[in-house]
Parts: C-alpha cells; sequence; structure tokens
C-alpha cells in the first residue's frame, strides 16, 4: 500500500515539476537601447491581430520585452485599462463617456492612437443576385430594434419574397456598437431576432449557409472568405461605394469605414519598454498593418497618432 | 464502484413461453439501449474524425515547439500554451489534492454530523460541485486578481480560480473513496490499539488511494479544458514566451485554441484543429492514467 500512496506522490509531482522556476523581470533605465519587462495589452478581439503582429516583430527585434495581448472585447478592455491592470487597451470604437468618467475616477490619463483603418462590410450569400448595394436607410430598416423585415421584398418590392437571415456581431463586442451606432443610430439598439456571434467566422459560416443571408465583420473576414461571400455596397448618401482599402481611406465608404485604435496610458507611458513598443508600433506601422492584412492609415492618420504619442509622454514626464 | 457488483445480472435459464415473452422484451431494451450508445458514439467518432481530418496537416513539431504567430500561422505552434497548462494544472493540483483530501478525511472521519455546522458544510460542498465555473473566475478576480490579494492576472490567479473549481469533486471522491473502505479495516486497526490518525493514515488512506486517484485525477481533467474562468482571470490570448513562474502572464490550451478559432486567415483552420487534437491526447493521457491507476491498485475485500 506505501506503493499505492508512492504512485499518488508521483502523479502530482510529475504534472507540478513544471510549476517550479523564477519570476524575475528586470527594466534597463529610460533611453537603453535594450528594454525588458511586461506589456500588457487587452481588448477588442477586432484588433487583436493587429496589435499581436504588431507585439510579434516587436520582439522579434527586442527578445527582452514580454507582450501579451487579451482579448476581452471593447468594453473589458476599457475596464481593465481604467483600473490600471493593462498598458494599452485595443479597441474598435471610441472609448464611451461613462468608461472615461471611469478612467478620470482612478486617475489614468490616456490618449486615443489610431493604428489602422477598417471596412465594416456587409456581406450576403453568393446565390443573392438581387442586392448589390443597400443605403443606409435600407440597412436601418433591417436591423432596427422594432424592425419587422422578415423577407427581401420587404427592404425593397424588386427584391424576391426570400426570407431574410440576419448574422451579426454580439452585444458585447464595440463592432457590434460601432454598427448600431452608424447604421440604427444609437448605439446598441439592435433587433434582437438574429443570430449574434463574438465570433466572426460563425457569421461567414452562417451567411454561406443560407441563401436569404446578410451580416456584418471586419474587412478581413471578407477577404479571406472572398470566394464564398458576397460584399455588398454602401450607400452613405453620396452613392453606392464598395468597401475597399482605398474606399476607406479616402472615406467615401461612409458611415461604415471605421478607424481602429489602441489607448495608452500615461502609467503605461512610465515603463520604458511601453514606450519602446508604442513607437515602434507607429513607426512600422505599415510593415504590421501589412502582416495582419489590415487597412493601412493615411499620412494624415500617421501624423495625427504620433503629435498624440508625443503629447502623452510629455504629460506622462518622459 | 460500491453497490453495482452485488447488482449484476442473473444468468439466463430455460426458456419457458412466458420467459420468452419476457426476454422479446429484454431484446428490444437491449437493442434500444445499443441504439442510444450507437448515437453517441457516432457523434464522437463524427466530431473526432472531423478533429483528425482537418488537423492532420498541421500535426508537425512546430506545433510543439512553436509559439503563436499572427504574421506565419502556417508554421505558428502552442508551445507557451502547452507550458502554461502543465503550469497552471500543476499549481491546481497541489492546492486543491492536498486541502480536498484533509477536508474529506475530516468530513468522513471526524466531524459529527449532528453538529448543524458539519451538515452546513456538507451541503455547501455538494452546492459547490454543480456551481458554473465562471462564478469561481469572478470570486477569484475580484478577491485574487484585484485587491485585497492583487496578484494580477498570473499564473498563480489562474490556478487558485482551477483550484477553486475542482475542490468540491475531489472532496466527495475522497470522501466515497474511504467510505467505500470496510467498517471491519477501521474497527480491527481501533482495536489493536491504533489511534485515530494512525488508522486514517495507515489503514484508510492506503486503502482509499485508488477511489482518490481516480476522482482527483478526473477532475484535474476538467480544470485541463475549462477556458471560461481562465479568460475571467487574465489568461492572454496571445503570448510568444514560455511562462517561467507563478507570477508570469500565461496562457492555457482552451484559451488558445479559443483565439485561434477567432482569426480570420485560413491558415488558422488547420492549426485550431491540431490544437484541439493535442488536447484530447492530454484529456486522454490524464484519463488513462486514472484508469491504470485503479486497475493497479484496487482491491477487494
Amino acid at each position: 500500500m506505501r506503493r499505492a500512496s508512492a504512485a499518488l506522490v508521483a502523479v502530482a509531482a510529475s504534472v507540478t515539476l513544471v510549476a517550479c522556476g523564477g519570476g524575475a523581470q528586470q527594466q534597463d533605465g529610460p533611453g537603453g537601447e535594450q528594454v525588458s519587462g511586461p506589456v500588457l495589452i487587452d481588448g477588442s478581439s477586432t484588433v487583436e491581430p493587429l496589435s499581436s503582429a504588431a507585439a510579434e516583430l516587436y520582439q522579434g527585434e527586442n527578445p527582452e520585452v514580454n507582450v501579451t495581448v487579451g482579448t476581452s472585447g471593447t468594453g473589458g478592455g476599457f475596464q481593465k485599462f481604467c483600473n490600471g491592470e493593462t498598458d494599452i487597451s485595443n479597441a474598435s470604437r471610441p472609448i464611451s463617456d461613462t468608461e472615461r468618467q471611469q478612467c478620470e475616477a482612478n486617475g489614468i490619463a490616456f490618449q486615443e492612437l489610431q493604428v489602422a483603418n477598417d471596412a465594416l462590410t456587409v456581406v450576403v450569400n453568393p446565390a443573392n443576385t438581387w442586392a448589390n448595394c443597400l443605403s443606409v436607410e435600407q440597412l436601418r430598416a433591417m436591423w432596427a430594434p422594432d424592425s419587422q423585415v422578415k423577407n427581401w421584398n420587404q427592404v425593397d418590392p424588386s427584391f424576391p419574397a426570400e426570407p431574410l437571415q440576419l448574422f451579426g456581431a454580439g452585444a458585447d463586442s464595440g463592432t457590434f456598437d460601432y454598427f448600431t451606432d452608424e447604421i440604427v443610430g444609437e448605439e446598441g439598439a439592435s433587433r434582437t431576432d438574429y443570430s449574434p456571434s463574438e465570433n466572426d467566422n460563425v457569421t461567414v459560416q452562417g451567411v454561406t449557409g443560407s441563401p436569404g443571408a446578410l451580416g456584418y465583420f471586419g474587412f478581413s473576414y471578407f477577404e479571406e472568405n472572398q470566394q464564398q461571400l458576397k460584399a455588398l455596397q454602401v450607400d452613405g448618401g453620396n452613392g453606392c461605394v464598395a468597401p475597399s482599402a482605398q474606399t476607406v481611406q479616402d472615406a467615401s465608404y461612409t458611415p461604415l469605414g471605421r478607424p481602429l485604435f489602441i489607448y495608452a496610458s500615461d502609467a503605461g507611458l512610465a515603463k520604458p519598454q511601453v514606450v519602446s513598443f508604442l513607437e515602434f508600433y507607429l513607426q512600422r506601422n505599415d510593415e504590421i498593418v501589412q502582416a495582419a492584412q489590415f487597412v493601412p492609415m493615411t499620412d494624415q492618420q500617421k501624423q495625427d497618432s504620433t503629435a498624440k504619442l508625443d503629447q502623452l509622454r510629455q504629460q506622462a514626464g518622459g | 464502484m460500491t453497490a453495482t457488483d452485488t447488482a449484476r445480472t442473473t444468468p439466463a435459464r430455460a426458456l419457458t413461453p412466458d420467459r420468452r415473452r419476457r426476454d422479446v422484451a429484454s431484446t428490444v431494451f437491449v437493442s434500444v439501449l445499443w441504439a442510444c450508445l450507437l448515437v453517441a458514439a457516432l457523434f464522437l467518432f463524427y466530431v473526432l474524425i472531423t478533429i483528425v481530418v482537418s488537423g492532420v496537416s498541421r500535426l508537425d513539431a512546430n506545433l510543439i515547439t512553436q509559439a503563436p504567430s499572427t504574421i506565419r500561422p502556417a508554421t505558428a505552434g502552442v508551445q507557451p500554451a502547452i507550458v502554461g497548462t502543465l503550469l497552471v494544472v500543476g499549481v491546481t493540483a497541489l492546492i486543491a489534492l492536498p486541502l480536498g483530501i484533509a477536508a474529506a478525511i475530516y468530513l468522513e472521519e471526524y466531524a459529527d454530523p449532528r453538529r448543524w455546522f458539519n451538515r452546513a458544510i456538507e451541503l455547501n460542498v455538494q452546492n459547490l460541485a454543480a456551481v458554473p465555473s465562471i462564478i469561481f473566475g469572478i470570486l477569484v478576480l475580484a478577491f485574487v486578481v484585484r485587491a485585497p490579494l492583487n496578484f494580477g492576472a498570473v499564473a498563480l490567479s489562474g490556478s487558485i480560480a482551477l483550484a477553486l473549481l475542482i475542490l468540491p469533486v475531489v472532496i466527495i471522491a475522497t470522501r466515497e473513496s474511504l467510505r467505500a473502505v470496510p467498517r471491519e479495516i477501521r474497527d480491527g486497526s481501533l482495536a489493536v490499539g491504533a489511534t485515530r490518525w494512525q488508522t486514517v493514515w495507515r489503514q484508510l488512506l492506503p486503502a482509499a488511494v485508488p477511489g482518490i486517484a481516480t476522482g482527483s485525477i478526473l477532475a484535474l481533467s476538467r480544470a485541463v479544458g475549462e477556458a471560461a474562468p481562465l479568460i475571467l482571470v487574465g489568461a492572454t490570448t496571445f503570448i510568444t514566451f514560455t511562462p517561467d513562474g507563478l507570477f508570469s502572464r500565461y496562457t492555457v490550451m482552451p484559451v488558445q485554441i479559443f483565439n485561434f478559432a477567432l482569426q480570420s486567415r485560413e491558415a488558422f483552420i488547420p492549426l485550431t484543429y491540431a490544437a484541439i487534437l493535442l488536447l484530447i491526447v492530454i484529456l486522454l493521457a490524464l484519463n488513462g492514467t486514472a484508469i491504470v491507476l485503479r486497475n493497479r491498485f484496487a482491491r477487494r475485500w
């Protein structure tokens, strides 16, 4: 029986051997070439691939810095950010007033830095031959909280009486907030009888699977699934415009062309590795955006972000 | 393990007409049981085959040696998540097993069930076993990750969340195993002058090891598969370094898989399935160990 106890101990021990080890983190002085330590990022899952690509390229050159990226969602990210738990927050919409107040209450000064563009793309099944362009009013008629639209011909009499199946972002995501704000006119206002998912790949599958489906998500998910999906043009008042890198950059794809942000705090900027990472993020932005397959910023947008970072650094005393 | 042994089915006898009619009923019943089993098994096989077919192209050395990558998904791996899972679940075992086994010994061998507080503890343990895992995540976020303990989103916080999650299961499994030790062993030990402590340590615990080990490993394999509470207490989804201690940032396999499934690029699809397959292999290894331990050390009285 002694053997039995020994075996039990052995099992527990073998699983836990890995647990040993130290977690020391040293930091070099500011201005030093080799920075080290953690950079904590959390927030939007839409922006996550971009920040992860930035982290990957950055760590290739600064192996002593440990960048981690979480995906709590834009709102969840801001909660941690305004609680001082993260250095940088990914956001697919601007910070809300309540979140701003929470940051202020905790004495956290921050700047919003645009890091890329995105075209929120409205997609339908390729079998949908009738719709090529929808106006914002038509999209609103589909998505408004009191919408009675059940068939495509209720959107436009020239469309067939095909049942409309809606797929969209889950209510916790910044994408949902942005879409409802721009299309319905009120952030968070949406009909509830649609198939929500926090995972855009599920929306891709849903739209691919039913001829009458319509959904929306970030441009990269359309780009990756072009064979199975059809992107609609959107008429924001100045004619039909198809989503593309160019129409987002020249601001003609309105209102669904959107900026993607990261938020940096003064507390985060007190750490040299965070400063170094943010500089890298903006200076090498084109490379990062290309690696992550996002829509690049215009020169003006880059300048604005760099200026804002400088401003925050001065605020932070660095 | 206790009562089932006595409830064996009686062997078939010569068929009288009445028995034959009953036999038809039992044949039908058995067929229904088989059909149920088949449905369950088919689903399982379908899932397993889908995973293997979709993930086989990425079952390579990169999967276990490389860190995740957004830039080169075709050669990315889950090495930090493997280490993270072993670290977090290992520490979970260190916390939950001693606490759980000790609590079970107290409740089973020492606690007076007539005392109200012992009954209250017992009821609570039963209830806690059914609490959704996310609740433990919220609890740990509020008290461990943030003030008062303020550990931050580190591996130890994750381990504490999982330890709380599996503690009730460990307690219940251990109590069952202790209860399965025949009364004569207890009485005999005490009768020859052993103290209560000696009886527990030298007789009851060794005899209960197979049950305790099985229950504990099954509880730990539940911990291996958990994602929800860990996302809440801060397992990150993108991490390229190997966690190097209790206070290191970390991720675990289920959280990593969750993140892979969110990615837009096609190359992530086989990677996701390959990672799922790896997680299944880890779980099978744990469950296999449980079965081996039970068979090897089980004894009959």
